[in-house]
């Protein structure tokens, strides 16, 4: 059948000369390609020493904010799971308690929540679900590990620390969200 | 028997009956939205304005137009009438208000109120409401209250529909509670927090077609939408027994009553089913209900997110219990 792609390239079975059969200007050749790459810059970086730039969109860890005055946002809603595509997401809602104002927003906040980094395909429908501005992923990446049940983030993990706090203003304005 | 016309399709219904319940025969898009008539209770309706429709003519007699909007839910058929509901541009903008006005004190709050997923205000507003406020003045606002030890009642998300006080009245034997104040100022409540410890009292979460009315046993517990709703039955000696529980895997998250397509408690018998406090309260193992099978949710609701018509995980389970 005529090929549909014009790339298929019909073997041939031709007998080799006897130059060729020495198989020596072959490897030298293999060779001088393989050498040649020793001196070309290097696509790969020495992770974690050398690290990237991201661009400021982009889909890395995942941070749950707290607002200016270090109350959680995040209301357990449960938009960002039933959002998620990869089931990654779970939650369990509780009532902020008399005194607990400065901790959480609202009157419900999440007890726990978890994001399996396994499931996650990092595809940022949680950010974009969330009505409360509370989760949005990061600049930064997962790091790797020897253990499964170590990438099952906890709010321990997730939620941002008051005395190191994670911009995404950035984020927030890049793209669609700034043309608002 | 008289003939009507709701946007271009004829039904045959018997004199008396109201606008409302003649599109709800047709069924569909035609059947307006309703946030305080409530088949089920006597006198309900003719509050939240939500149903409004264009009479384009009277009656066969007198062909002539009406000249207002009226509330098809208190308006009752004439023969010959011709009724606009969806296609009406009229009505269409008049909804948007009304759904604006009924929004003016309502609290956005979806996020953490426990009706989000199946409140009618939301589905109302998400098809005619604005994206926008034009409300300057502060929302009225109140403390969440309870009312007896199970119900919750938060009034800032009260719409006024006077539907649990109709089940007060007409279920149980004594109504503790009611509207206080007029206009601006009314609100739902009970005399000195009174508690409400009738059986039936429970209905009240099922009827109030917001979050005002909620239940404690299940108060933030879950999502509707995490929730698998299925049917379920058990012998009760005060009320049909036949309900819905709401399971998350293997446990029951909380108990309510059968609802058709406009939000109602389904008939049994001929009779409406309602639930009890017991089994809406205090029946929450898994043995003591008789499981019948998966409700059928419309797949356009978010309930039915993620779930899957034939996926059952307690199919095993079913025959155990038997």
């Amino acid at each position: 059948m005529e090929s549909l792609s014009n790339r298929k390239k019909v073997v041939s079975n031709k007998k080799m000369s006897f130059v060729e059969s020495l198989y020596l200007p072959a490897i030298v050749g293999g060779m001088w390609i393989t050498i040649k790459h020793m001196f070309k810059k290097h696509n790969t970086l020495k992770y974690p020493e050398q690290q990237r730039v991201f661009a400021p969109v982009y889909r890395g860890m995942h941070v749950l904010k707290r607002d200016e005055q270090g109350r959680e946002n995040c209301t357990a809603c449960g938009l960002c799971a039933v959002a998620c595509p990869a089931e990654a997401i779970t939650m369990v809602a509780a009532e902020r308690q008399k005194g607990e104002e400065n901790l959480y927003r609202e009157e419900k906040y999440a007890e726990s929540y978890e994001i399996n980094m396994l499931r996650c395909i990092f595809c940022g429908l949680c950010e974009e679900a969330c009505p409360k501005e509370a989760i949005f992923l990061t600049d930064r990446i997962v790091p790797t590990n020897f253990d499964r049940d170590e990438f099952v983030y906890g709010k321990d993990r997730l939620v941002e620390q008051l005395d190191n706090r994670i911009d995404i203003t950035v984020r927030q304005n890049t793209g669609k969200r700034g043309e608002k | 028997m008289v003939k009507v016309t709701i946007d271009g399709i004829e039904v045959e219904v018997e004199a008396g009956t109201t606008v409302l319940n003649a599109a709800r025969k047709i069924g569909g898009d035609v059947v307006p939205p309703a946030m305080c008539y409530y088949s089920k209770l006597e006198g309900s309706g003719g509050k939240c304005r939500t149903c409004l429709v264009e009479v384009a003519a009277g009656s066969a007699n007198d062909p002539r137009p009406m000249p207002k909007l009226v509330a098809s839910c208190s308006t009752p058929v004439q023969d010959g009438m011709v009724i606009k509901n969806k296609t009406s541009e009229k009505v269409h903008v008049n909804r948007g208000a009304v759904t604006e006005f009924l929004l003016i004190n309502h609290p956005l709050d979806c996020p953490i109120c426990d009706q989000a997923g199946e409140c009618h205000l939301q589905d109302l507003g998400f098809e005619h409401g604005a994206s926008g406020t034009r409300y300057e003045e502060e929302r009225r606002t109140f403390d969440p209250i309870d009312i007896g030890n199970k119900i919750k009642l938060h009034m800032n998300r009260c719409i006024l529909c006077y539907r649990c006080v109709m089940v007060a009245n007409q279920l149980t034997d004594k109504r503790v509670h009611g509207v206080l104040g007029r206009g601006d100022h009314a609100e739902i409540s009970t005399y000195i927090s009174n508690a409400i410890d009738n059986d039936f009292s429970g209905n009240m979460i099922d009827v109030c077609p917001v979050g005002a009315l909620t239940d404690k046993t299940f108060r933030f517990k879950s999502r509707v939408w995490f929730l698998k709703p299925m049917e379920a039955s058990r012998s009760c000696t005060k009320c049909a027994g036949k309900a819905v529980v709401w399971m998350f895997g293997e446990e029951i998250y909380r108990v309510t009553a059968r609802k058709d397509k406009y939000g109602e408690v389904e008939d049994n018998d001929g009779k409406p089913a309602w639930i009890c406090n017991d089994c809406r309260f205090d029946h929450k193992n898994v043995s003591d209900w008789n499981i019948e099978g998966p409700r059928k949710i419309n797949r356009h609701s978010v309930i039915s997110a993620n779930h899957y018509e034939k996926a059952n995980p307690l199919e095993n389970n079913t025959k155990k219990i038997k």
